[in-house]
């Protein structure tokens, strides 16, 4: 695997965090819109696609930043 | 017109891929020391890593347009490039041809053949895969300015530039590496940007089935009626899909281009490699979730007026394209197009970055290094990969300014690939499983194939012959003609290399140890439980195969 260089961070880690990073934005974006309604309106925007699309994909790359840390960590201990 | 408007916080999201990607450039320079590194991410690849980029290499944003597109046109028949073919030929890329490419020690595909063949056979390769990286590299960047422009108004130079420079940066910092790390990240972007496509088409369609039921058989069927081409969208029968695509398009790409392949070479150990296409195949078999079913979405709701949904207009003709983005438009809110567009970016970029690391490594390696500067250092081959990437960045440029000028360029994409690839599999084939093919047979045979695929499509495209001649039907699509083609390059360049190795002088049986099936001695590798054979998960693969083929018969 790439990471198994000294020091360098997992692959994962990066997709972690990117998913993290744009879900986590995704979320509190349709956070906002859902309590100040857009003009722009979108097919099937009453079932609010961006707040639980946004959660699971932030969830899923906390997920990836979790495992990726805890294998980093459990590296450096051995 | 423009299809799809950006606020803010889109923008935000657009900036932040960006700023990730050319610092992850930076990030892993550090660990860039020598050309190993640099050319094969230093065979230091899990499967999994290995598998995902060895898909996301072809997982380009063209492909996800043009697919979705062609599947508004074609209708079911589109499959057929995820299913029929790609995977029988990744199956047997895992567990018949990977022995013979990892155990050599290989770096490219030209050095199997400077191995098992000789040094022409592989410089003529090398220019050939050279010259068909660069067109397809800069034909893609053209594609993409004008997508970007078409569906989101942006400047045409602009986003050529800075999509090339951001390339440009991060292939040069550290090569194959950080080409891997983002098409990885690009994998997971098209996944999450585009899956909610198909998911919100579904709900608002009804079902899955109801999809089905609201098109025309011709539309729906993958297999039923391809007995008579003029009952399908495709125009090919079975014989045309089968040969033509699933034996010699499908298997030329997936076994012998060097683009897909270089990413199972950096995989850490033989295992690893040979894993990496059979997972790369269940995620293959899974892509028509994101564009059939998002093209047949595109398709129901356009026959039905109340939906309000129509696909862009290039004056009198329907631009297929716009398929994919019209949908984003219709669903995604605030946020979400930001996501969408990302992932189309990031196809795009990590499409680029394929092309690159792939010319970078062919030109050092069996060029420049085969034939300029025999005796260069790992130090000197790391930077002439280097040059190599930001020269194969500007030659793409220029050739997406000349494809700007002469929009014809793209009508020969199909030719470029059937022109190396078709060939190449007969020549692969014959040197790694008959032992008495000669150096001279394959070459003379290779070039053969390409010349005649070459001049096959000139014959059709000019009309000096029928496109039925080479069909073998009366009705017909140029999808069809491309299929056929390629099964004749194949054919030709199979026939060429038997005859001349007939009559010219073998290699000895002691050079070939190691690089021929029959000659290799079979080494048992350290046993391993049943759920981490190959054979196990490929096995698995071929069963998933049959069962989406019957359920959508």
């Amino acid at each position: 695997m790439i990471s198994s260089k000294k020091e360098m961070k997992s692959i994962w880690f990066f997709v972690g965090l990117m998913l993290t990073v744009i879900g986590v934005i995704i979320f509190l974006t349709g956070i906002y819109y859902w309590l100040m309604p857009a003009h722009t309106q979108t097919v099937l925007e009453h079932l609010y696609p961006d707040i639980w699309w946004g959660a699971i994909m932030a969830i899923v790359g906390a997920i990836f930043l979790y495992n990726s840390l805890k294998w980093q960590k459990s590296k450096k201990s051995a | 017109m423009q299809a799809i408007g950006l606020t803010g916080v889109d923008w935000l999201i657009i900036l932040i891929y960006f700023v990730f990607v050319l610092s992850i450039g930076f990030y892993l320079k550090r660990y860039t020391k020598s050309d190993e590194d640099f050319f094969l991410a230093g065979r230091k690849n899990s499967s999994w890593v290995a598998g995902l980029a060895f898909l996301s290499a072809n997982l380009g944003a063209l492909e996800l347009l043009g697919m979705t597109g062609n599947t508004f046109k074609y209708g079911m028949y589109v499959a057929h490039f995820y299913w029929v073919g790609a995977i029988p030929a990744m199956l047997f890329l895992a567990i018949y041809m990977m022995p013979f490419y990892y155990s050599s020690r290989i770096k490219s595909i030209p050095g199997y053949l400077k191995l098992r063949f000789d040094e022409k056979t592989r410089v003529l390769n090398g220019i050939a895969f050279g010259i068909m990286t660069v067109l397809v590299s800069g034909i893609n960047l053209y594609a993409m300015a004008l997508v970007l422009h078409t569906f989101l108004g942006w400047h045409w130079d602009v986003s050529m530039w800075a999509s090339a420079a951001t390339v440009a940066v991060y292939v040069t910092l550290s090569g194959l590496m950080s080409a891997i790390f983002t098409e990885i990240i690009q994998f997971f972007l098209i996944w999450f940007g585009l899956f909610l496509v198909t998911v919100l088409g579904i709900v608002e369609i009804g079902s899955l089935q109801e999809i089905f039921n609201r098109i025309p058989e011709a539309y729906s069927a993958l297999w039923s009626t391809s007995s008579d081409p003029s009952q399908n969208g495709m125009m090919v029968t079975w014989a045309g899909i089968v040969m033509g695509l699933g034996f010699v398009l499908s298997f030329g790409y997936w076994t012998t281009d060097f683009l897909v392949v270089q990413r199972a070479f950096s995989a850490k150990d033989m295992r690893s490699a040979r894993m990496a296409p059979i997972i790369a195949s269940f995620f293959k078999m899974a892509m028509p979730f994101i564009v059939i079913i998002g093209g047949l979405i595109a398709l129901v709701l356009s026959r039905d007026p109340s939906s309000g949904f129509s696909l862009l207009m290039d004056g009198d003709k329907i631009n297929y394209d716009s398929a994919l983005p019209m949908l984003i438009a219709r669903y995604y809110p605030t946020g979400l197009v930001g996501l969408g567009v990302t992932a189309l970016l990031a196809g795009f970029m990590a499409g680029q970055a394929g092309n690159i690391s792939a010319f970078n490594t062919v030109w050092t390696y069996d060029i420049y290094h085969s034939v300029i500067k025999k005796d260069a250092s790992s130090a000197h081959l790391l930077w002439m990969g280097r040059v190599a990437t930001i020269g194969g960045i500007l030659l793409s440029v220029v050739t997406a300014y000349w494809a700007k000028s002469m929009p014809t360029i793209m009508d020969y994409m199909q030719a470029i690939f059937s022109w190396v690839n078709a060939p190449l599999f007969a020549t692969m084939l014959l040197g790694m499983f008959v032992k008495w093919i000669t150096p001279n047979g394959a070459f003379w045979g290779l070039l053969a194939g390409m010349g005649s695929s070459f001049t096959l499509f000139l014959a059709v495209k000019y009309d000096w012959i029928s496109k039925s001649l080479i069909t073998l039907s009366d009705v017909t699509s140029d999808m069809a003609a491309n299929f056929w083609r390629a099964w004749w390059a194949w054919l030709i360049c199979f026939v060429v290399t038997i005859v001349i190795s007939w009559f010219t002088r073998k290699k000895p049986e002691e050079e070939l140890i190691g690089l021929v099936k029959g000659l290799t001695r079979e080494t048992a590798g350290k046993p391993v439980p049943m759920l981490q054979k190959p054979e196990f998960w490929a096995v698995i693969s071929l069963i998933v195969l049959i069962a989406l083929n019957i359920y959508f018969w």
